[in-house]
């Protein structure tokens, strides 16, 4: 499991880069959801938004979800790459990956990646 | 009369493995004062009482086949099917399987279906059907909540065609009642001779879909054209709803731009029993394909190189999206998904023509032998295709009660639904209507008072 | 239209439609027209071609022959699928269906006319009362789901109606099938999830908790979806009805009450049938179903239009006049006509009436019966979470200590041992489920070589793993490629060359 020491995670999975306000999915989380076939991104450039709140919709093969922002703030970016390449949010969830960009974000209820791994290996059954 | 192949010896060797002493003794869980309730039922039937009493029952009815001459339509058309669609369809491996979650094993349902989607697409000149839904007015129903989940709620209006059918519409209340929409165009006063551009004026920013029929509730045959064009500058999608058979014959309504086109595929080998179970086709554009409800059944290949199908997209459903899914639908009309495919392929091309064509031909025969009639008149004079409205000299459903005394079904009296349309009737006309049948009616309403 | 993709590539077991057409090929053709030949609409509003296939009936014919041998189905054999009632169905069901006086009925002819199809309604709905103890029945739904979402609509109408708005919760066990919660998502509700306690039931303490004055009601399955009868079904019906709540019932697992226990005896304000299920519809292939529901006195009045009724009571020799009436406060008009009258409807009466009240009770306690002896037998070689008296189903787990083999390659190494798998991954709270449902058409031979092949299948669990990853291996096809079919979604044929050149 690939967990960079830079970035700071939401239990709900999302990763937030403080430095450039990028937000994405974990790789535990593309791991779990497997082969990601559809992602929507609801939020559009300029939109501020609340930590917690559901900024884009994620559809696997066998799976669901909704991703949550880990930070407030002004959406400055949008990725349009992921919605056209699903897939890149299975093989480079922290790079090309990236959903969108926060401006500004204060960070909501977030843990560092050591607290996160720890939490990701309390989950796995 | 059961089903149960079980002796009394495995039952009690069952009982012993299971460990109880009687059947009964499985249902102590159940509360005691509630337990094993006598039912006030008939007594039970052996097959040949049951074939006998179904069949007297069935023949207390009066049928378009044996006793009546039927000019009914208004949703559900008499056509004729070919033997081969029933026989087809009576293949256990095909009516007694489930829905194919187990693809390795499923290959007949999940091809067949998958050919149905293909044909759809075909005949709508859509991108992308799904594996069906249950009938025509649900189908339309879907078509909003496809609007509201790509508008994600922050366009909240459609407009309804007036002349869309009365059911379909009331079915889309009854679906929407938990959205809090606006609904507007089909209102008591709406002027049913304005030609489609009149609802152009009804779409603004807030309005998420609008819905029309082709041909519409009346017959008649519109280019939509404009009014879409019109209502996707507004930034609104447009559902179309469209008989099959007329799409044979008929500009298709991709060429018009619709987003979704759905429909009632019953005239499509479906019998008319009665009402159902029908079938309800669904098709859009590629693009709002994650927002559609309803089984997908993509190609793919299997892990010896064989091309193969499965159900696809699946976490759009219910069963994994649960209360975030834009549907809760789960069966559909597989069978009958079968059926219009086996009718479609049978047919063919030719068939599909011919079947058209003579719908046109003799509504067209009907229309004119009965407009002459003195006090007989049409009530439009658009373009139309197999059905049409009728102008009495008297209330259609008086004029509906002397036919009947001939044993003719006149049409649907549209009275029922526009107070303005009292003495009309909605008549239907398909290639199991002869010219004599035809004759007969106008001969018939010469002799009315 | 899109383009061809593995059809370049992969190796064709039976051609589409489309590629067995051969243009000029005939099916069946129409007579010539009787009447004078009149102008066709302007040339605007015609299509200008139509790219549909071309084929004699008897390539049509074997066609859908070949495809229908790649099925499994309930006459190839035993289909244990648990939640889906996979019983035998009666073949004179497929004759009275077809009866012409019911195929050729126009779903708008006046009342007069269609007596026999009525006089069948109006029986059905009151026997359907009867079996589950509703004062009230529409037979208009559909299906399961259908039905579900006809109940919803009636909940929150009721609600609404006593000017009781702040109820915009529902409760739905963690067992629930998917089709649950995604009614109530359809009106908007917000749905709490209700935990299982450790023995199947609904959890008391966190069904109470979640009971206040904005619950809209519940809905619960029962038998739930692991088969288990709840042990306090009357305490958890008080918790709802006390803070105002009504309590719906999910009837895909009615099969294991008939004649056992009435749901409306147990205080259940509505629910639906799955005729498809309980009385031997057939699935076709993923349907048609038919979901009639069932409801109390209280919704009542919300009933779907139109009902069948008596609209003109019996005079002396004259039979009553049966019709259609619309309850006071409907919640309106579920789909177009009447419900599937054809083929569910006639079916499920002529089922119901060849079983009478004794023979629904036998249907019960033998499919109960089946699913104990079972879940007996592979009790040992499978956990099983829930390990009490079942009803007519019960929940295995498809793992092993120490084995990567899952429930998915369990399911599909039974394929090769001739039979369908059981349900897998559902209910969702047990893992790697194995779902079994055998139903009281089942011989306890056939119970017994499905236990021993899953026993089989346990021991190659441990002794060759690799054979259940790779399983099936003598059905006509393999595992398939999902990924792919997902990421490249060819969701129709590709049209030959030239397909439709002559126009
Ligand atoms: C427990 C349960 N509820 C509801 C449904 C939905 O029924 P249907 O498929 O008829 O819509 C099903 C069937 O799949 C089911 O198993």
């Amino acid at each position: 499991m690939n967990v960079p020491s830079n970035l700071k995670f939401a239990k709900s999975d999302e990763w937030f880069d403080a430095a450039s306000g990028a937000v994405g999915i974990s790789d535990y989380a593309q791991n779990q959801l497997s082969d990601i076939v559809f992602v929507e991104i609801l939020v559009e450039e300029g939109e501020e938004v609340a930590a917690g709140k559901i900024i884009a919709s994620i559809e696997s093969v066998k799976a669901s979800s909704e991703i949550y922002a880990p930070a407030s703030g002004k959406v400055s970016a949008v990725n349009k790459g992921v919605s056209d390449k699903p897939e890149t949010l299975n093989s480079d969830p922290y790079g090309e990956g990236w959903m969108i960009k926060i401006e500004g974000g204060s960070a909501g209820d977030v843990m560092d990646a050591a607290e996160y791994e720890k939490f990701c290996e309390g989950r796995t059954h | 009369m059961t089903y149960i192949p079980i002796s009394p010896n495995e039952r009690d060797a069952m009982l012993k493995e299971v460990g109880v002493k009687s059947l009964d003794d499985l249902f102590d869980a159940v509360p005691k004062k509630h337990r094993f309730p006598e039912l006030d039922l008939p007594r039970a039937l052996t097959e040949m009482e049951a074939a006998a009493l179904l069949g007297e029952m069935a023949t207390t009815n009066e049928n378009v086949h044996d006793h009546l001459v039927s000019f009914l339509g208004a949703g559900a058309y008499h056509h004729y099917i070919p033997s081969v669609v029933d026989h087809m369809l009576r293949r256990g491996e095909f009516y007694t399987a489930y829905t194919p979650y187990q693809p390795e094993i499923s290959q007949g349902t999940l091809q067949a279906i998958f050919e149905y989607q293909s044909l759809m697409t075909h005949l709508t000149g859509m991108e992308v059907s799904n594996a069906s839904h249950y009938d025509g007015a649900t189908a339309a129903a879907e078509a909003v909540n496809l609007a509201y989940a790509q508008f994600r709620g922050k366009r909240r209006k459609i407009v309804l065609s007036p002349s869309l059918h009365p059911q379909y519409r009331e079915v889309i209340r009854t679906y929407t009642q938990g959205l809090d929409l606006e609904k507007a165009g089909d209102g008591e006063l709406a002027d049913l001779e304005a030609g489609p551009e009149a609802l152009t004026s009804l779409v603004d920013s807030n309005t998420m879909l609008v819905i029309i029929q082709y041909p519409d509730f009346f017959g008649r045959i519109y280019d939509y054209t404009k009014l879409i064009e019109d209502a996707h500058a507004k930034g609104s999608l447009v559902c179309i709803v469209a008989n099959p058979t007329a799409l044979v014959m008929l500009k298709t309504p991709a060429e018009m731009g619709a987003d979704i086109v759905v429909g009632e595929a019953q005239p499509l080998g479906i019998p008319l029993w009665f009402g159902g179970p029908y079938l309800g086709f669904f098709t859009t554009k590629k693009s709002y394909v994650h927002k559609m409800a309803g089984r997908l059944i993509g190609e793919t290949v299997d892990n010896r190189g064989q091309r193969s199908y499965v159900l696809t997209l699946t976490a759009r459903e219910q069963h994994i999206k649960r209360e975030r899914a834009t549907s809760n639908i789960c069966s559909n009309q597989g069978l009958l998904a079968l059926a219009s495919a086996v009718y479609m392929s049978t047919l063919g091309k030719t068939g599909l023509q011919q079947v058209a064509n003579l719908c046109y031909q003799k509504a067209h025969y009907a229309a004119s032998e009965l407009s002459k009639i003195d006090g007989f008149g049409l009530c439009f004079t658009d373009p139309f295709f197999h059905e049409f409205a009728l102008c009495c000299p008297r209330p259609a459903s008086e004029v509906n009660e002397y036919l009947l005394e001939h044993g003719i079904l006149g049409g649907y009296d549209l009275g029922q639904d526009y107070p303005s349309l009292a003495n009309h009737l909605l008549v239907a006309v398909t290639e199991m209507n002869s010219k004599q049948e035809i004759d007969t009616l106008v001969e018939v309403l010469k002799e009315m008072e | 239209m899109s383009t061809p993709s593995t059809s370049l590539t992969a190796t064709i077991v039976e051609p589409t439609i489309f590629e067995l057409s051969s243009p000029g090929r005939l099916g069946v053709t129409m007579p010539a027209s009787d009447v004078p030949t009149v102008d066709l609409p302007p040339r605007d509003l015609l299509r200008s071609e139509l790219p549909l296939p071309e084929l004699a009936e008897v390539d049509v014919v074997r066609h859908y022959t070949r495809l229908s041998k790649f099925n499994y189905s309930v006459d190839d054999g035993f289909y244990p699928l648990g939640s889906c009632t996979m019983k035998y169905n009666p073949k004179i069901n497929e004759d009275t269906c077809r009866l012409p006086g019911f195929l050729y009925t126009h779903p708008l002819q006046p009342i007069e006319t269609v007596q026999g199809n009525l006089v069948l309604m109006f029986e059905l709905q009151e026997w359907l009362k009867e079996i589950s103890g509703f004062a009230g029945v529409t037979l208009q739904p559909a299906a399961g789901a259908h039905g579900e979402f006809t109940g919803v609509l009636m909940m929150a109408a009721y609600h609404k109606s006593r000017g009781d708005s702040k109820r915009t919760r529902m409760l739905i066990p963690d067992a629930a099938h998917g089709t649950n919660p995604a009614s109530a998502g359809m009106l908007g509700m917000s749905v709490v999830t209700i935990p299982s306690d450790e023995r199947g039931n609904v959890d008391l303490k966190a069904l109470e908790a979640a009971c206040d004055d904005t619950v809209v009601g519940m809905m619960l399955t029962n038998p739930n979806t692991l088969g288990m009868f709840d042990e306090h079904i009357e305490k958890v019906v008080k918790l709802v009805k006390d803070c105002g709540g009504l309590m719906y019932g999910d009837g895909a697992n009615l099969n294991a009450l008939l004649g056992i226990v009435r749901p409306g005896d147990l205080g259940f304000d509505v629910m639906h049938f799955n005729l498809h299920k309980t009385f031997s519809v057939p699935h076709g292939g993923g349907g048609p179903g038919s979901g009639p529901v069932g409801v109390s006195k209280r919704l009542l009045d919300f009933l779907p239009s139109p009902l069948v009724g008596i609209v003109e009571e019996a005079d002396g020799d004259m039979a009553p006049l049966y019709g259609f009436i619309t309850p006071e406060q409907s919640i309106g008009r579920m789909k177009a006509f009447h419900g599937h009258f054809g083929g569910g409807l006639v079916r499920a009466y002529t089922y119901i009436a060849m079983h009478g009240p004794d023979g629904l009770k036998d249907i019960a306690q033998y499919a109960v019966l089946n699913a104990n002896y079972l879940q007996a037998k592979l009790r040992g070689t499978y956990t099983i979470p829930y390990d009490r008296i079942c009803m007519h189903e019960f929940v295995a787990e498809g793992q092993f200590a120490g084995s990567d083999v899952r429930a998915l390659d369990i399911a599909k190494r039974l394929m090769d041992y001739k039979f369908h798998p059981p349900t897998n991954y559902f209910p969702l709270i047990v893992h790697e489920a194995l779902m079994i449902e055998p139903t009281e058409t089942e011989n306890k031979d056939t119970l017994d070589r499905f236990a021993d092949a899953l026993i089989k299948i346990a021991e190659e669990a441990r002794t060759q793993p690799e054979l259940l990853h790779t399983a099936p291996h003598t059905t006509p096809f393999g595992r398939m490629d999902e990924v792919k079919a997902a990421r490249e979604l060819v969701l129709c044929c590709w049209l030959p060359e030239g397909y439709d050149s002559e126009k």
